[in-house]
């Protein structure tokens, strides 16, 4: 490990034993009851101990290593690993294997506000938050006043947080959070909180941190914050490293590689929340000119989008219908089915029954790339059903749309055929 | 949890799994002095936060106890107190009793009442039981004015003897720390360890000379064997630090050493256990 290196990880691997879901031992009594059953197999000749707990590798044999000042992006699904590792990497929980060493003061961030007590002051709280995250009193007293101001909450810093709103509540925790000051920042997905103009204000600091020199991990499924604030990422699924590469590589494969299945999705009965009933979806697709599904559809031609759904009870004031990001996170555009005035006034309510919305976006709407499709049900003012922000993906090809005869990348996600004249206004 | 070296200088945190029995860091343990006095400041102040009476309940509840033992024991029962007035008999007893009391129920609770901490940052784990301990030691503190008062009612001298309370309560202390290691540990993976707490704390209560005066047991084996509670030990050395009641004999080093040993290997299996407590808690 040369001086430069701030972070390294080898061969880091963690397991958890899973078979306790079918035979807990969370009270004494199921213990009793286990080891008699285990003792009845003993002697009965039949030894089951070990297939007793079924394992899971929440992380295998990663390995990696960050120079200082370095901003590393950690991006994966659910379940890649990806906060097993940060908490390894905190010493919260110990690896089953492999080695680590961190150089410098680490602060870890695995949520805001660890330890608040909703009985206590915000100015309480700032001190007990802050000795939590590591900070001396010292430092809390020097940084107190910044960290109330970027927190916006002064006028009630002497009232308990219990009686903050959970916006009030999130901005001081972040405040605290983000007046830290470690060698080495690990942080998860606390940008995922908040209103918009308070994680923009996030990003903001967070993006100081990244360009002060100091060394940063970062999860998150903000695919453009990956990108603002990360030089390179790793991409982990199943516990495993599948690439490490410059943030936009990184995030363009994970996105190719874990979202589409040849420009259709499937929601099963398990993916769906319970609370979105009586909204149940079924599937998205793009279906090109050609009547077929595809993930590659071109820009020249006019795109399909359905979404199949079923209502198990009538529903009044229904909206369905999709945004459209780039695969930076940006959005292009939002549509619902009951946009149109007439569509409103006849399918605003719905008897329960299985529907596709179709939605055609015309030819030469989109730019050459990859976009993502997020998935919204909702009636307006009384409650979201289901939304996936990440429903689905596809690419477009730009061949044949205006312009192409020059080979450049036209910056945008919008590539419209648009009018143009020439007129010449005299002679030189 | 792995073998963390907080290095001052260069800093160097090392990860790896842990293996075999680890002891106590207390260099690391002063590395985050700041942390227990916050968590301890903490206890107090959400203990009495919404409580109109706020520390008061701190007298009140020896007082009230008192008066309950004193009228079912001392004037219903009319246990034999020698020379002392019940009242000051067993308010001298519990006292040191309501501390370990409280100190037990609130370390062994501790780990399963913090779980976000132990599941979202890093530090010695020892800190929660023994901060849990601290916060009781200022209820301590305020009830131990209330005996000065009581004494001073009943027009009983103070004597130099009265410095071995500080070594006394650090007794009591350290027994509850001792069983509370073991049952804040269990407690994370049984929940029915904080069932079983009040019962455990009913039986013990008994078996410490609180309501009753120790020459009630048999002398010789059977009172060794009873001093084998660090309590009796504690309860009678209150006693006579206080109004020189009989001294404390072989019983307070047989308790010193019960709590010793009982302290050491709880310890140890907190040690043990604490790198699980945050995939189990």
């Amino acid at each position: 490990m040369d001086n430069k290196t701030s972070i390294l990880v080898k061969g880091i691997s963690k397991r958890y034993k899973i078979g306790a879901a079918q035979e807990r031992q969370d009270t004494l009594r199921d213990l009793i009851v286990s080891q008699a059953r285990n003792l009845g197999r003993f002697f009965s000749g039949k030894r089951g101990l070990s297939d007793k707990y079924e394992h899971i590798w929440a992380l295998r044999d990663v390995s990696f290593e960050v120079k200082r000042g370095q901003a590393l992006g950690i991006i994966g699904r659910n379940g890649a690993g990806k906060s097993t590792l940060l908490k390894i990497l905190s010493r919260v929980t110990d690896p089953t294997e492999g080695y680590g060493e961190l150089r410098g003061r680490v602060g870890s961030l695995l949520e805001v506000g660890t330890g608040f007590h909703p009985e206590l002051t915000g100015r309480e709280n700032i001190f007990l938050n802050g000795a939590i995250l590591g900070m001396h009193k010292k430092e809390i007293e020097a940084r107190f006043d910044e960290i109330v101001d970027f927190s916006e909450v002064e006028k009630f810093i002497d009232t308990p947080v219990k009686r903050y709103s959970s916006g009030m509540y999130l901005r001081l925790a972040f405040a605290v959070a983000a007046h830290l000051e470690p060698e080495i920042l690990v942080v998860d997905e606390v940008l995922a909180v908040g209103d918009a103009d308070f994680q923009r204000k996030c990003l903001g600091k967070m993006g100081d941190v990244a360009s002060s020199g100091r060394t940063v991990l970062f999860v998150s499924h903000n695919m453009s914050a990956i990108q603002r604030l990360t030089e390179e990422s790793l991409v982990l699924d199943k516990g495993r490293v599948l690439m490490r590469a410059p943030s936009g590589e990184a995030v363009d494969f994970y996105l190719n590689r874990g979202l589409t299945k040849l420009g259709e999705r499937f929601w099963e009965e398990d993916e769906v929340p319970a609370n979105s009933a009586p909204f149940r979806p079924l599937a998205i697709r793009i279906v090109d000119k050609n009547e077929q599904v595809s993930d590659s559809v071109r820009s020249v031609d006019p795109i399909r989008i359905e979404i199949d759904y079923e209502l198990t009870e009538d529903v009044t004031g229904l909206r369905v219908g999709y945004y459209l990001f780039t695969t930076h996170g940006e959005p292009v555009f939002t549509s619902f089915d009951t946009d149109a005035e007439d569509m409103f006034r006849e399918y605003t309510a719905r008897k329960a029954g299985v529907y596709t919305s179709r939605c055609m976006i015309p030819a030469d709407t989109l730019n050459e790339g990859r976009f993502v499709l997020g998935i919204n049900a909702s009636s307006y003012g009384i409650r979201r059903y289901f939304q996936d922000d990440q429903a689905l993906s596809f690419s477009v090809d730009a061949s044949g749309a205006p312009g192409t005869h020059w080979p450049e990348s036209r910056p945008g996600a919008v590539r419209p055929s648009l009018q143009w004249t020439i007129e010449e206004r005299g002679r030189a | 949890m792995a073998e963390h070296n907080v290095n001052s200088a260069s800093q160097v945190v090392t990860i790896s799994p842990s293996k075999g029995w680890l002891g106590i860091d207390l260099r690391e343990l002063w590395h985050y002095r700041e942390l227990i006095y916050f968590l301890t400041w903490r206890d107090i102040k959400v203990r009495y936060k919404q409580a109109t009476l706020g520390v008061a309940w701190a007298i009140l509840q020896p007082v009230v106890t008192t008066a309950i033992t004193s009228i079912v024991f001392g004037y219903l029962l009319k246990v034999d107190t020698g020379n002392l007035p019940y009242p000051v008999f067993t308010l001298a007893a519990l006292l040191p009793w309501h501390l370990f009391q409280l100190s037990l129920q609130k370390s062994s609770v501790s780990l399963v009442g913090n779980a976000n901490l132990l599941t979202k940052i890093y530090f010695p784990r020892i800190i929660i039981p023994l901060s849990s301990v601290l916060a009781v030691l200022v209820d301590f503190a305020i009830s131990l004015i209330l005996l000065f008062v009581v004494m001073l009612i009943f027009k009983l001298p103070l004597t130099w003897n009265i410095l071995w309370l500080i070594p006394l309560t650090l007794l009591a202390i350290l027994t509850a720390l001792a069983v509370g290691f073991w049952l804040s540990t269990l407690n994370v993976q049984y929940r029915d360890i904080q069932q079983m707490v009040p019962f455990l704390l009913q039986v013990w209560m008994y078996a410490t000379p609180i309501v009753y005066p120790i020459t009630i047991i048999p002398e010789g084996t059977i009172r060794y064997l009873y001093s084998l509670n660090p309590m009796v030990g504690v309860v009678q050395g209150f006693r006579w630090a206080l109004f020189d009641d009989s001294p404390p004999d072989m019983t307070l080093l047989v308790s010193a050493v019960a709590v010793m040993i009982l302290l050491i290997s709880g310890l140890f299996f907190f040690r043990r256990m604490e790198k699980t407590f945050a995939d189990v808690v």
